[in-house]
């Protein structure tokens, strides 16, 4: 028996499978929740919400909605059973507003009716009377009225007072960058069917099942095991579904239990934008000491970002933005501090990067004022500021500014093969040479690393569940924690089973994610979806394999580790055997065939009040250069190239890595360069659908993209299959194309440094470089 | 008159009466037919999640367009092609050939999105339209992706060049030519549900009574304005006609001396005539919303609507258009500028409809540039649209059109620079000395797409800009486009 011969598996880890569900994609087969077939009597739900940013309610009268046609049942605050909340943490985010709004666009009330549209003109009928309050809207409103939803925390380390008035060289500045929204295709959407009992099941678009359950349940007054959660898919989330779906599915419960007919709610477009909340907008002042060389030796920094209406998770964005402003480069005295300012907007969410790449772009902004001050190449002062390299021998550099040791660093091998790669120097000079001639197109590049945390800042979410059945057939049934929003979780995690029982993946079923299988679990975020699920089912499918392992070693007198799976087959010493024919044995010698699984994040810690610990298992690197151009009449830009170089470890799926990678970076440039969140003086959000908030389209992706995986990848932390979380961190390649435009503002002007501001807007650009021209 | 509207649903017959006039195609289709493959994004045409493929026979031929299902009413698709995305596997389930290309280079993430990128593709597809990766931008600019970065979507359409239709397809079109020849009718549609009406006359002749007979109708052609006011605003329109399917207003006439288009032409069958003899109008026509809009949008809706940000308007003023109007059988020309009165008013009587737009050719309009400054390069709205025809002669000024959309409550001459140019040498010298004339003849607001300032200033740019083109290259000027910088 030659185990040599026989082929490997088909659709193991490492290999390029396509998502699970392409085919259903492409066919329009694959159900949202907003698709679920409906049972007869579905009701219809639709929110109606505030149209002040700041007013007392002094009366709600909404006696002409209950009669109007089509209405079910028009549910208010004193309909809840339970708590009027449905925040994610700290109960500060009232499910139905009672005698105050604090954003235009807050929850108010909800109407069920036979059609939407029935539903949506009854609450047209509601009399409401407010009175105004002051409305703080931005940032420098709440700074000013010193309005936070706490006092200033600080992250800091060494005497940044002192080794600042040390410092040969300081410069300070202002920087400002603007929120985003998330626009994942599918709106927010819900949809209930009560049951017996207290019970109800409750289908989500949410990225984070337990915590719909967990809120569910407090709205309605019932135990958590009434409340079942599905969610077979999304249609992306970003971050946007962590904590935003909890109103919809508790409204549509609620309908559900009210009237025991099945309640649907889905907003629309306009609803999803003006309700739920965004990436956070921060405000920064900086002031930075380095040497000559561009060497920094002190950091002091505020950042102030914009939570809205309620905390919701802006605390853990907050610290992750601070935990992040060091990005690659050790800073040896720092005073970090962070206002989380409350304001009459919406309240502030999850966004890809959960405040990381907030807390990056300031620090690259800072190595870039740093070279045009010294006339160097960014590149250059970005170097001599990394951490030490993971193999540098007694390094000095290595510990962070909240005490956590960088052990893995490559960021050093990265910049060197993508420097090659990408002829970033030589690209350089000649867009030096090409602006000196060009009358009104300019050009410009930049290249900037990546260090990205892996692991939930709150040290008790790193955990995670699994369940996996082998039916007697062979075929197998996969379950787990995590939610399929695209990412391809699904199909990673299915790899992992497949590859532990050495069974092509077919064999493999990919079910809905649903609290009655797998219970207690955390969001599908920080990237730890692959990371945290991953090991879970395979610590599950491994206790199955397990127990096959010693039922064949006893029935044929072998050793366990003589028995062997491979590519479909079970070794024991000379004799092989179907994966279904040992299946088949054991269950008629009744071995259990199902499990669950379990894992926790090993080695972290943290600690919050001192701001200090080692929050993160490992960090994923990366790298990217961008190349644009620019109209200095109009502002206009695009980009021109980008050749990006990413860690994923040993990845357990390069194709689905390259997309996450590849659409990271263009949703990172539309970030910083072309998505605008505009509110006007009343508080409302005036760019509320893509007629008026531009995403970037398909001509905005850099014609020439040149993405790699950086191959020496592999994770010196025992992950699943030594591979890196992917989610996050490539967005923050985005910020390299800021970096360029301010390069070709910069370059147009002769040198100096360039306070471009982000959004990059056409408008932007023209202003700054209008404001240049004017300085020289 | 017919009181119900048949058309085709993926290669079957059906007939619908009794429907609300202002239903939309997507809700149709979601709600009435349980055909949930088709996503509603935005519910506003911008993002083509909902993009369905609608046929059309065109001289025998069968003619496919990919349109936006969400600002689409069902009652305008009297004797159409409906293909939806369930419709494309053949009868033994196979994916269909664009369907398989998606998934092969891994072109879906989170799969919300996908069904209208299929689409697009998919109409293309049908009339056999192949698209490299440059022009695939401009193919799916109406189709928004938030996870991909669109590389690999891009690449399938790539992959999709030079592949021919198979038997499937053929037998599908085929077969939707023979419905399509079948169902054919032309009388005046008529629906009625609470009191409220929607017309769908076939001719001219018959448009015009009805109009006459109900001044106070929305009168329809593509529905990617009006399609809005219901979808978006919630209105309930009392009464609707609908133009889309009167065939002597889809006239394009290209004579010696002027180009005419009738009521009903589209931008997408607009535009490769303007681009003949104005080629920078095709270039900004290209960025004009996107192919599903262009697809139902006509080059006259464009102006009957009034709107102050249409994009085409100042470039037909720079060119001297004309337009006739229609009451009855009462026909009046005027000067195309001179339709725009204030905001919301037009010189249009009750009952009078834009019948056509004629653009002369006697004049040299080679010189014409348009200018669309937005946010976003594809499927934006201008916050400033600049137009500019000047005539040089002996290195003086000798005529100078020039017209902004985004900078006044209307489409609005620039009479002020105009004036500062006229009769001066070509140089720098004279543009330093005109710009600041558009202060005189524009008070710009600031709103979500743009502020004040920037719209000023970006103005005055811009005929920088244009002095600029006169000597020198495309690939010195110029971002997007023809001949457009690359690297």
């Amino acid at each position: 028996m030659n185990m040599e011969k026989k082929d490997m598996i088909q659709g193991g880890v490492r290999q390029k499978i396509h998502h699970d569900s392409g085919p259903k994609h492409v066919s329009g087969e694959a159900v949202y929740t907003g698709d679920i077939a409906e049972p007869a009597g579905t009701l219809q739900v639709y929110i109606a919400t505030s149209t002040r940013a700041h007013a007392a309610i002094t009366k709600m009268d909404l006696s002409a909605v209950k009669t109007a046609k089509g209405v079910a049942c028009v549910l208010s605050a004193e309909d809840i059973p339970g708590k009027n909340d449905v925040s994610p943490v700290y109960g500060d985010d009232p499910m139905f507003a009672t005698d105050l709004v604090q954003y235009y666009g807050q929850s108010l009330f909800a109407v069920a009716a036979d059609t939407l549209q029935n539903a949506r003109k009854a609450a047209s009928l509601a009399k409401i009377d407010y009175v105004d309050k002051p409305a703080l809207l931005t940032v420098d409103d709440a700074m000013e009225a010193n309005s936070l939803l706490k006092e200033p925390f600080v992250m800091a380390r060494g005497d940044s007072k002192k080794a600042l008035s040390a410092s040969k060289n300081t410069l300070e500045g202002r920087f400002r960058v603007g929120g985003q929204e998330h626009f994942y295709l599918e709106t927010q959407a819900a949809f209930a069917i009560p049951g017996e009992d207290n019970d109800v099941l409750v289908h989500a678009s949410t990225q984070h099942p337990s915590e719909i359950q967990h809120k569910v349940s407090s709205v309605l007054g019932i135990p958590y095991h009434c409340v079942r959660v599905e969610v077979r898919r999304m249609g992306g989330a970003f971050g946007g579904k962590e904590s935003q779906g909890n109103l919809l599915a508790c409204t549509t419960a609620l309908v559900a239990k009210k009237t025991g007919k099945a309640a649907k709610l889905v907003y629309d477009r306009d609803d999803d934008m003006s309700i739920t909340g965004k990436r956070h907008d921060f405000r920064y002042d900086y002031k930075v000491g380095f040497d000559d060389n561009g060497q920094i030796s002190a950091l002091e920094m505020d950042q102030a970002l914009r939570c809205g209406m309620s905390w919701d998770l802006s605390e853990p964005i907050a610290d992750r933005a601070l935990f992040h402003a060091d990005n690659a480069y050790f800073l040896p005295h720092a005073t970090i501090t962070s206002y989380r300012c409350k304001t009459n907007t919406q309240s502030n969410t999850a966004y890809r990067g959960f405040g990381g790449p907030q807390g990056m772009v300031i620090i690259e902004r800072i190595i870039e004022d740093i070279a045009d001050h010294l006339g160097l190449d960014p590149v250059e002062v970005r170097k001599v500021n990394f951490y030490d390299h993971k193999d540098t021998v007694n390094g000095t550099r290595r510990t962070t500014h909240y005490g956590m040791e960088v052990e893995d660093c490559i960021i050093q091998d990265i910049i060197a093969e993508l420097e090659e790669t990408s002829e970033y120097a030589k690209r350089r000079a000649e867009i030096e040479a090409f602006n000196k001639t060009s009358p009104i197109l300019k050009r410009g590049i930049a290249m900037t690393p990546v260090k990205f945390g892996i692991s939930f800042t709150k040290t008790f979410l790193n955990q995670a569940g699994a369940l996996v059945h082998v039916y007697s057939d062979g075929s197998i049934h996969l379950n787990h924690g995590g939610t399929e929003m695209g990412q391809g979780l699904f199909t990673k995690v299915a790899q992992v089973v497949a590859e532990e029982f050495q069974v092509d993946l077919d064999r493999v079923k990919i079910t809905a994610t649903d609290t009655a299988k797998v219970p207690n679990t955390s969001a599908t975020a920080a990237s730890s979806g692959a990371d945290l699920n991953g090991m879970a089912a395979k610590n599950a499918a491994s206790v199955i394999k397990q127990r096959l392992i010693e039922f064949m070693a006893e029935r044929h007198q072998a050793k366990p580790e003589e028995v062997i799976f491979k590519n479909g087959c079970v070794f024991v010493k000379e004799a092989s055997y179907t994966f279904n024919e040992v299946v088949q044995e054991a269950y008629f010698s009744r071995i259990q065939l199902s499990a669950t699984g379990f894992y926790s994040t090993p080695k972290i810690n943290w600690d919050a009040a001192t701001g200090q610990g080692r929050p993160f298992f490992y960090f994923a690197y990366g790298a990217s250069v961008t190349e644009v151009l620019v109209d200095t009449l109009s502002g206009e830009n695009r980009i021109l190239r980008a050749d990006i170089l990413h860690d994923c470890g040993q990845s357990l799926n390069p194709a689905l890595d390259y997309g996450q990678i590849e659409g990271a970076y263009v949703q990172g440039c539309g970030w910083l360069t072309m998505e605008e969140l505009v509110w006007n003086e009343a508080g409302k959000l005036t760019t509320h659908a893509p007629s008026t908030y531009k995403i970037p389209a398909c001509s905005d992706r850099p014609q020439d993209l040149r993405i790699k995986l950086f191959e020496q990848g592999k994770n010196v932390e025992d992950t699943i299959y030594r591979s890196k979380a992917v989610g996050e961190p490539p967005f923050m390649h985005g910020i390299s194309s800021l970096m360029a435009l301010r390069h070709a503002l910069s370059s147009t002007v002769g040198g100096g440094i360039v306070n471009l501001d982000a959004p990059a807007t056409p408008e932007r650009i023209l202003m700054t470089l209008d404001t240049l021209r004017k300085r020289v | 008159m017919q009181s119900e509207i048949t058309f085709l649903l993926n290669g079957e017959i059906c007939t619908v009466s009794n429907i609300d006039p202002t239903t939309t195609l997507l809700n149709w289709l979601r709600n009435e037919k349980l055909l949930t493959g088709s996503k509603e994004g935005c519910g506003e045409g911008d993002c083509g999640a909902c993009t369905v493929a609608v046929g059309s026979l065109d001289q025998g031929r069968v003619n496919y367009k990919a349109v936006n299902a969400c600002i689409q009413f069902v009652a305008m698709l009297e004797g159409k092609s409906v293909w939806t995305i369930e419709g494309l596997k053949d009868a033994s389930g196979h994916l269909h050939p664009v369907q398989d290309a998606f998934v092969q280079t891994h072109g879906t993430q989170c799969g919300f999105c996908t069904p209208g990128f299929v689409m697009s593709l998919f109409a293309a597809h049908l009339n056999e339209e192949h698209y490299n990766k440059q022009e695939a931008d401009t193919l799916f600019a109406g189709n928004l992706c938030r996870c991909t970065g669109y590389g690999t979507i891009v690449t399938a359409a790539e992959n999709m060049q030079g592949v021919g239709l198979d038997q499937t397809d053929q037998t599908r079109i085929q077969n939707d030519t023979t419905l399509l020849e079948k169902i054919k009718s032309a009388k005046t549609v008529c629906l009625e549900s609470d009191g409220r009406m929607f017309y769908s006359p076939a001719n001219a002749d018959d448009l015009a009574d009805l109009y006459a007979a109900n001044p106070e109708a929305t009168i329809v052609a593509g529905a990617t304005d009006v399609g809005l006011w219901v979808t978006k605003q919630h209105r309930e329109l009392p009464c609707v006609i609908h133009l889309g399917r009167v065939e002597d207003l889809k006239y394009i006439k290209e004579e010696d001396d002027k180009l005419v288009f009738g009521a009903g032409v589209t931008h997408t069958d607009a535009m490769p005539v303007l681009a003949k003899y104005f080629p920078d109008l095709g270039e900004m026509m290209r960025r004009l919303g996107a192919v599903q809009v262009r697809n139902s949008g006509t080059l006259v809706g464009n102006i009957a609507n009034g709107s102050p940000i249409g994009d085409t308007p100042p470039a037909l003023i720079v060119l001297g258009a004309t337009i006739t109007l229609r009451h009855g059988d009462k026909r009046r020309s005027i000067a195309l500028e001179d339709f725009f009165i204030a905001y919301g008013k037009q010189d249009r009587a009750k009952g009078e409809f834009v019948e056509s737009v004629e653009v002369p050719l006697d004049q040299a309009g080679a010189q014409a540039r348009f200018y669309k400054i937005s946010k976003r390069f594809d499927q934006d709205i201008s916050a400033v649209c600049g137009c500019f025809n000047i005539a040089i002669e002996d290195g003086q000024v000798k005529e100078a059109r020039i017209a902004f959309g985004g900078m006044a409550a209307t489409p609005l001459r620039a009479k002020a620079v105009e004036a500062a140019l006229l009769g001066n040498p070509w140089t720098e010298a004279t543009i330093d000395a005109a710009v600041d004339a558009f202060e005189q003849d524009y008070a710009p607001i600031s709103d979500m797409r743009a502020t004040a300032t920037y719209r000023m200033l970006v103005s005055k740019n811009l005929l920088r800009r244009y002095f600029l083109e006169t000597s020198h290259s495309p690939e010195q000027t110029r971002m997007v486009g023809a001949g457009a910088f690359s690297l």
